[in-house]
């Protein structure tokens, strides 16, 4: 053990009880003396900053969108778990907490899901009452769906379009704090590094993304809440801005980065089109509850049908393999998220794909669709089907969607403790940007519950105990740390400015991302990775000598911020792998070649592998420094997930 | 990699793009020319060739708002063709796709204008304004803790999907960019709408409506003349009727309400 | 009473006036339709004399125009004042390309023309028989009303009167066929059960008025002259 997690004693159920009581409290006049930076303004960014507001402190909310209505939260489909039961049908706390654990392929802390598991309830509460309005019943309740696998029906939604509705909710919470002037908001403004000042986080520099100004700004907490790493794949289901770069720049500060190697990929994407493809499209997950996915049965048709010379239709019931209810009787369609991705690369590989690339299987609605009418089907889908067929030009209704996995979110992030604060004390992190409650593998669902529970239920709490230790007194930029901090940033953006090379930055990452999918997507092993990270060295260099920029920094300069958040992925890409290679076992969406079971599943070593790797920055070029938390479980019994 | 319609033949099309340096100085339309652009590309992704060839040229590569790329943030904001978010309805310009265009095509391509949207550069506006309208009131004052059980209050199913319909606005500013006289009243009537219609909203319902309107006369954003080119242009589909409850509830909160401001 | 000044000078504040304003001329023309409907009696302008001498006279008609007219002055002074404010709300760059003909109505945008002409005529058609009846000396007919009957016949017997007032009863029709149903949208009046109830009454509305009134000066230059 390295690094106190600080999980409460006692019983699993009563430890975040006893943990607020336990926490110290700030005096309610001396908040408003206590500065806060939210960097990162989705749901677990606009929750926190808005919540930590009405509580009295002075929040600075810094976002790289021109408003914080443009976060990448707003993207999330599906829904929202929690566990209210409202069904009937045997949902509980416990319940919610135990699947997320399984789901997580048993590494996640329990503490921490079982409290994410309580919380739950509070944020459809919080957000009914904010207006958000959510699919209701016939009779004005609110509704429920089934989702991701889940045997009950826990899921609230707002058609499929969840995550805007519930990031609008923070964000009308985060505009009144405005409004109020509790929170200063700084829109187009990208935080380049983390000022910490005696051991503790005081502070961050961030360039003003319109006039390229460098900035200092100091608090007496820095809170982290941008998002995931998902981009360093270039292809992902991540918006384009997405980028690592806050959260690798507290890492080389100090904050230890955990499982990085957990990325999840989700099955249901519209397939890549062509080599000029800038981002994959998620198709929700709720279409597997009633789409069937097959391949044709033999290579010979599959090639066929590739070149053109047969189509799908022409295609017998006999000479489909629906390869996941035949795989998977008792879950069919619906197994988790790794296991449908990694079958349907398992079928491309063995040359039964479809599309003219052959990366694809077919998610068909042809049965539902015979069952109840292609207006039932509208109903349910009508605006995934609209976007189907914006981006193929192929009419969902009349033949099988094309799919493929792809890049969707990344359980790794900062270490964090129960109070969700890194290795550096003063500093938060918070949402897909922590290394979270979801372990291996993160259910559907799940992720919106993640991002407000922390902002709204969890750090608002926490973050008390430490500024209760911190004397009120005003934090400035005096302090010599935030020049030198400043001066690096400075340096930094010169040396990308003045390489004047041939290659641009997409260049690079598109390079990177292919490395990345190629040796440490869905599926690892020992070889590919020592391979791959040798070429990450290799193209680092390389982008350090050969990057091509033009303009100025001190102006907009979409090209250089591209290229600093490329420079960030090109070492935590390296992170990821050396991670990859360190865990010599299988679970959730890490996924190692060299160990699966004799059927090809995931198998987990549960007595060497148990833990979070948390990896400590150790010095440019350097090997990083590998901290193990152990990982304790008392209240579930570690099985080998099977969803036969 | 080929296309998912290996048929498709690759286009060379003219593109005469804004450029404006920043906020200070005027713009004018410069010409390009792309090539060997797939069907199957989406409009930014064309765009995206466009800049990673002026980059290599050693030009700068145009500036333009975009990120989720799947229509729902509300980023992208392109002027195309004497069309805000291009030619097809109900799409935003991440969505669109150049299967809408021919080889050869000329296509002009324009920031929002407006004056309570000035160009940042090139073809990225400032939105800001619409921030400042929420701010003024596009909100529900519940403090986080403390709200009742979801299901305390029934919200009939008709009015909630009203409500959510009103509330799918991306904020993407297309209402004020396709209509004639700038207005914002679109994207006002939205918000106000959704939280008129919810029981949540209802406490503030009248405060609500006179602030949003008072910020957004103070933004410059026109008047509405109920043209309807916003409504028609909305990649989201926000109806008319919204603006008809905007002004409805205005009134009833002007006539009605305590404050003699 | 800030708060009533706050409320008309709002954007709303100021369609709302547009809008009540608009919809009662809307009941103006209604009532001057219906009177004038006497040109076509073909008694030689008796009852249509009768009728002008007790428009002139009553003195609840005098009330009634003086409200007329402020519903005009308030309705043209709104209209400028807000086309002012939405030309400028667009900025001094205009698009270099702007194809918003292929998602709205031409009548939609361009409802200041069509009431500039209005106005246009509207003063013509006061100065010939409004204040010429008043201030200029008239024949009287046999039963000593002034004949403001031969002064219409006179003027609908000439080809450019007659071409003014049936261009003015399009552009009035084709304000109409906007203004109408877009008041109510304005007042708020917006539901999907009347909503098409309204539409559909102002089209029947703004054609059956305009061609009421296009129909005097045809009738007279046609069949008249």
């Amino acid at each position: 053990m390295f690094q106190d997690s600080k999980i409460p004693e006692g019983p699993l159920t009563e430890k975040w009880e006893k943990h607020k009581f336990n926490v110290k409290l700030v005096n309610p006049a001396n908040k408003r003396k206590y500065d806060i930076i939210v960097v990162g303004t989705g749901l677990a960014g606009g929750a926190a900053a808005a919540s930590l507001a009405e509580l009295g402190y002075n929040v600075k909310a810094f976002t790289y969108h021109d408003s914080p209505r443009r976060a990448h939260s707003i993207a999330a489909q599906g829904g929202i778990n929690a566990a209210k039961n409202y069904q009937n049908d045997g949902d509980s706390v416990f319940r919610l907490f135990y699947d997320t654990i399984k789901g997580g392929d048993y590494r996640a802390r329990e503490a921490n899901v079982y409290r994410l598991a309580q919380v739950s309830v509070n944020i459809i509460d919080q957000c009914v009452a904010q207006g958000v309005p959510f699919a209701r019943e016939y009779g004005g309740l609110l509704a429920n769906r089934s989702f991701g696998g889940a045997q009950v029906s826990r899921t609230f939604y707002a058609r499929g379009q969840t995550g805007q509705q519930l990031l609008l909710g923070a964000y009308s919470a985060l505009s009144r704090q405005i409004a109020y002037g509790k929170v200063k908001m700084y829109t187009r403004s990208e935080m380049l590094d983390l000022v910490i000042v005696d051991g503790k986080a005081r502070g961050i520099i961030t360039r003003n993304l319109i006039n390229g100004e460098i900035e200092q700004h100091a608090a007496h907490a820095v809170v982290l809440a941008t998002g995931g790493y998902g981009n360093v794949f270039y292809l992902s289901t991540n918006a384009k801005y997405c980028n690592a770069t806050a959260a690798w720049r507290a890492h080389k500060k100090g904050a230890y980065f955990a499982n990085p190697c957990f990325t999840q990929i989700h099955p249901t994407c519209i397939p890549v089109s062509g080599d000029y493809q800038s981002k994959l499209t998620l198709m929700s997950e709720s279409l597997r509850n009633d789409g069937r996915v097959w391949v044709p049965k033999t290579v010979e048709m599959a090639e066929r049908l590739r070149k053109g010379e047969v189509k799908v239709s022409d295609i017998s019931e006999d000479d489909r393999d629906y390869f996941l209810e035949r795989k998977y009787p008792a879950f069919g369609n619906l197994v988790p998220r790794d296991v449908a991705s990694r079958n349907a690369k398992q079928m491309c590989d063995e040359g039964r794909g479809v599309g003219s690339s052959g990366l694809a299987v077919y998610l068909d609605f042809a049965e539902i669709i015979k069952r109840t009418g292609a207006d039932a089907v509208s109903q349910k889908y009508g605006n995934l089907f609209a976007m189907y067929e914006k981006i193929t030009g192929e009419d969902p209704y009349k033949q099988p969607m094309r799919i493929y996995p792809a890049v969707h979110y990344t359980m790794g992030g900062l270490w964090v403790d129960y109070n969700l604060q890194t290795t550096v004390p003063g500093l938060y992190a918070t949402g897909e940007c922590n290394f979270s409650d979801h372990g291996a593998n993160r259910l559907g669902a799940s992720a919106l519950m993640q991002g407000l529970a922390d902002g709204y239920f969890v750090l608002p709490y926490t973050i008390g105990d430490q500024l209760a230790q911190t004397p009120p007194t005003p934090v400035t930029t005096q302090h010599p740390a935030f020049a030198e901090a400043e001066a690096q940033v400075r340096a930094r953006i010169n040396k990308l400015m003045s390489i004047n090379g041939t290659r641009t930055p997409d260049d690079f990452h598109k390079h990177l991302g292919h490395i990345m999918w190629e040796y440490c997507g869905m599926a690892r092993n020992a070889e590919g990775l020592r391979h791959a990270k040798a070429e990450i060295q290799k193209l680092r260099r390389e982008f350090w000598s050969d990057l091509k920029l033009t303009g100025t920094e001190t102006e907009m300069n979409q090209a250089l911020e591209k290229a600093g958040r490329v420079a960030d992925f090109l070492e935590l890409g390296e992170l990821m792998i050396d991670d990859a290679y360190n865990r010599n076992e299988s679970c959730g969406g890490h996924f190692r070649e060299e160990y699966q079971t004799p059927e090809g599943e995931a198998l987990r070593d549960d007595e060497n592998y148990a833990y979070v790797a948390a990896w400590q920055f150790n010095g440019e070029d350097q090997p990083e420094i590998l901290n193990k938390e152990e990982l304790t479980f008392e209240n579930v019994k570690l099985t080998q997930r099977s969803y036969k | 990699m080929a296309g998912s319609n290996p048929n498709a033949k690759p286009m060379n099309l003219t593109l005469k793009v804004w450029r404006q340096k920043n906020r200070n100085t005027t713009g004018q339309i410069v010409d390009y020319q792309v090539r060997d652009i797939s069907p199957d590309m989406s409009f930014l992704e064309m765009l995206d060739v466009l800049n990673e060839d002026l980059l290599r040229k050693g030009d700068e590569p145009v500036a333009f708002d975009h990120d989720c790329r799947e229509g729902i943030c509300g980023s992208c904001n392109l002027f195309i063709n004497g069309r805000a978010h291009g030619p097809e309805a109900g799409t935003t310009t991440c969505q669109l796709h150049m299967r809408k265009f021919s080889d050869g095509d000329t296509i002009t391509i324009e920031p929002w204008r407006a004056n309570a949207f000035p160009v940042n550069k090139d073809l990225s506006v400032d939105r800001s304004a619409f921030d400042r309208i929420i701010q003024a009131g596009g909100y529900v004052s519940v403090n986080t803790g403390g709200a009742p059980d979801g299901n305390e209050i029934p919200v009939p199913k008709e009015i909630a999907d009203r409500a959510f319909e009103a509330a799918t606005c991306i904020g993407c500013g297309a209402c004020v960019a396709s209509c004639k006289n700038a207005s914002a009243m679109l994207f006002v009537s939205a918000k106000v709408s959704q939280l008129a219609l919810l029981p949540q909203g209802n406490v503030e319902r009248k405060t609500r409506v006179e602030n949003m309107v008072a910020q957004m006369d103070k933004e410059g954003f026109g008047a509405c003349t109920n043209i309807g080119s916003c409504a028609a242009e909305c990649p989201v589909g926000i109806s008319l009727e919204n603006i008809a409850i905007l002004n409805r509830e205005f009134l009833t909160a002007k006539a009605t309400s305590n404050n003699l401001a | 009473m800030s708060w009533i000044n706050n409320t008309l000078s709002s954007s709303i504040g100021r369609k709302i006036i547009m809008a009540i304003t608009g919809l009662f001329l809307c009941s103006f023309l209604v009532v001057h339709l219906i009177g004038n409907l006497q040109l076509f009696k073909g008694d030689g302008g008796l009852a249509f004399n009768t009728y002008s001498h007790f428009m002139s006279t009553n003195p609840m008609i005098r009330v009634a125009e003086i409200i007329l007219v402020a519903g005009f002055g308030f309705h043209i002074y709104e209209a400028l004042v807000l086309t002012r404010r939405n030309q400028s709300a667009r900025g001094n760059q205009k698009y270099v390309v702007d194809h918003i003909g292929q998602n709205s109505d031409w009548k939609s945008r361009n409802m200041g023309v069509l009431g500039s002409v209005i106005l246009v005529f509207l003063i013509v058609h006061l100065y010939n028989f409004y204040y010429r009846y008043h201030y200029e000396p008239l024949p009287f007919d046999s039963q000593n009303n002034k004949n403001l009957y031969a002064v219409v016949m006179t003027s609908f017997q000439t080809w450019w009167y007659v071409a003014l007032y049936v261009l003015a009863q399009v552009a009035l029709c084709y304000h109409l066929l906007h203004g109408f149903a877009s008041g109510f949208q304005t007042l708020g009046l917006n539901h999907r059960k009347y909503t098409p109830v309204i539409k559909a009454v102002g089209y029947g509305f703004s054609i059956i008025v305009c061609a009421g009134f296009a129909a005097m000066p045809l009738y007279f230059f046609i069949f008249k002259s």
